[in-house]
């Protein structure tokens, strides 16, 4: 069974909350209208249809637009070799969606990573804590309001952080400018 | 036999004698058994242990074990990105090393953050703990990291060593 045909048995037992399969360069997209029926869609991908491998779980910031983040779960399963991309999207004033650890294990660290990261919280999670960067930091570092500097925090007895010197050098990309011929290290004459 | 001011030394005169000043004898011995304490954190890691292995033999220099307990080792050797996670435990590993300790901040991101100018890294580890020696290179060749202990032991063999503990001394005199 093809990831075409297990994307269309999900539209069909799921209805209107799955959009259709969309396939470019041989892979299957769906897209989920409510987030929080993902643990469902899920559980019936592991248990019904066989994708028993969770590749990776995903955030992206669209900044600006609405809903804010998009929520993005790679499906594999191992026998059959099939590969599904589910998609979800989740407003920025609820922040949240259900866990889906209890379909896929893996997915503990995988939503660590995109709380902390991101500042998306999962409910249902035991043990929602930052994995990268240490407790109690106050910012959510991909988010695309938080420069890639990083801002100064101070917190005795734990850590600190200052922001790095993005300036200087004749050699360094310059954050945000356009495309990527602006972006581009080039050699700049030093600013008198 | 050299002449040095440090040591002189004329067999024929002075027969199984060595006569020499106490600092140079105090630095001959520590310079010459410089025990690191690997602070290997990322890939210049590898860089370090090849200066360890049989090819660029550090043991050659003194550096005869790798001590990964700071309260037996010299140095620390700082190889590696230093995140900010990683700070606190850097500093506190720091501070458990018994004077006399030095650091070699091994590498461009031990020295100045390297090419990760971002939210998580660490600007250079002197930041936490003071430097002694910076090496540069994204990784240091082995060969950089012999001459960073060599010239590290020519800064240990300029120490006045009798001086500062005559003056530890003397401060613990005045305190009690």
């Amino acid at each position: 069974m093809t990831a075409i045909e297990s994307a269309k048995k999900i539209k069909a037992r799921f209805g209107d909350l799955i959009s259709e399969p969309a396939e470019f360069r041989g892979e299957t997209t769906l897209q989920l209208a409510d987030a929080e029926k993902i643990a469902e869609v899920c559980a019936c991908a592991k248990n019904d249809l066989g994708f028993d491998y969770l590749v990776d779980i995903s955030s992206v910031d669209n900044y600006g637009d609405d809903p804010r983040w998009t929520v993005v779960y790679h499906l594999r399963g191992l026998r059959h070799g099939g590969e599904l991309r589910i998609k979800t999207g989740v407003s920025e004033e609820k922040s949240e969606l259900p866990s889906v650890i209890d379909v896929w294990k893996t997915a503990n660290w995988h939503e660590r990573e995109i709380f902390d990261m991101m500042g998306i919280r999962f409910s249902g999670h035991p043990d929602l804590r930052r994995i990268l960067m240490w407790e109690g930091y106050p910012y959510f570092p991909l988010r695309k309001d938080f420069p890639l500097a990083g801002k100064p925090t101070e917190l005795p007895g734990v850590a600190f952080t200052k922001t790095a010197p993005l300036e200087g050098g004749p050699f360094v990309t310059v954050a945000g400018g356009g495309d990527a011929t602006g972006r581009e290290p080039r050699v700049r004459p030093p600013k008198e | 036999m050299r002449t040095e001011t440090e040591i002189g030394y004329n067999s024929k005169i002075e027969g199984d004698v060595i006569v020499t000043r106490v600092d140079a004898a105090l630095n001959w011995f520590r310079k010459n058994s410089v025990w690191p304490m690997p602070m290997g954190l990322a890939c210049c890691a590898i860089e370090l242990m090849a200066a360890g292995a049989s090819r660029f033999d550090i043991s050659r220099f003194g550096s005869e074990v790798m001590r990964f307990s700071p309260r037996q080792s010299d140095c620390m050797i700082v190889a590696g990105t230093v995140t900010y996670k990683m700070a606190g435990a850097v500093k506190r590993i720091y501070d458990q090393m018994p004077e006399p300790r030095w650091v070699i901040a091994m590498g461009a991101c031990a020295s100045t953050g390297g090419m990760y100018r971002s939210y998580a890294v660490l600007q250079g580890v002197d930041n936490i703990v003071p430097v002694d020696i910076y090496i540069s290179g994204c990784p240091p060749r082995p060969e950089a990291v012999l001459d960073a202990l060599m010239k590290l032991q020519s800064k240990i063999s300029t120490q006045p060593v009798l001086e500062n503990l005559m003056a530890v001394k003397a401060l613990k005199h005045q305190n009690t």
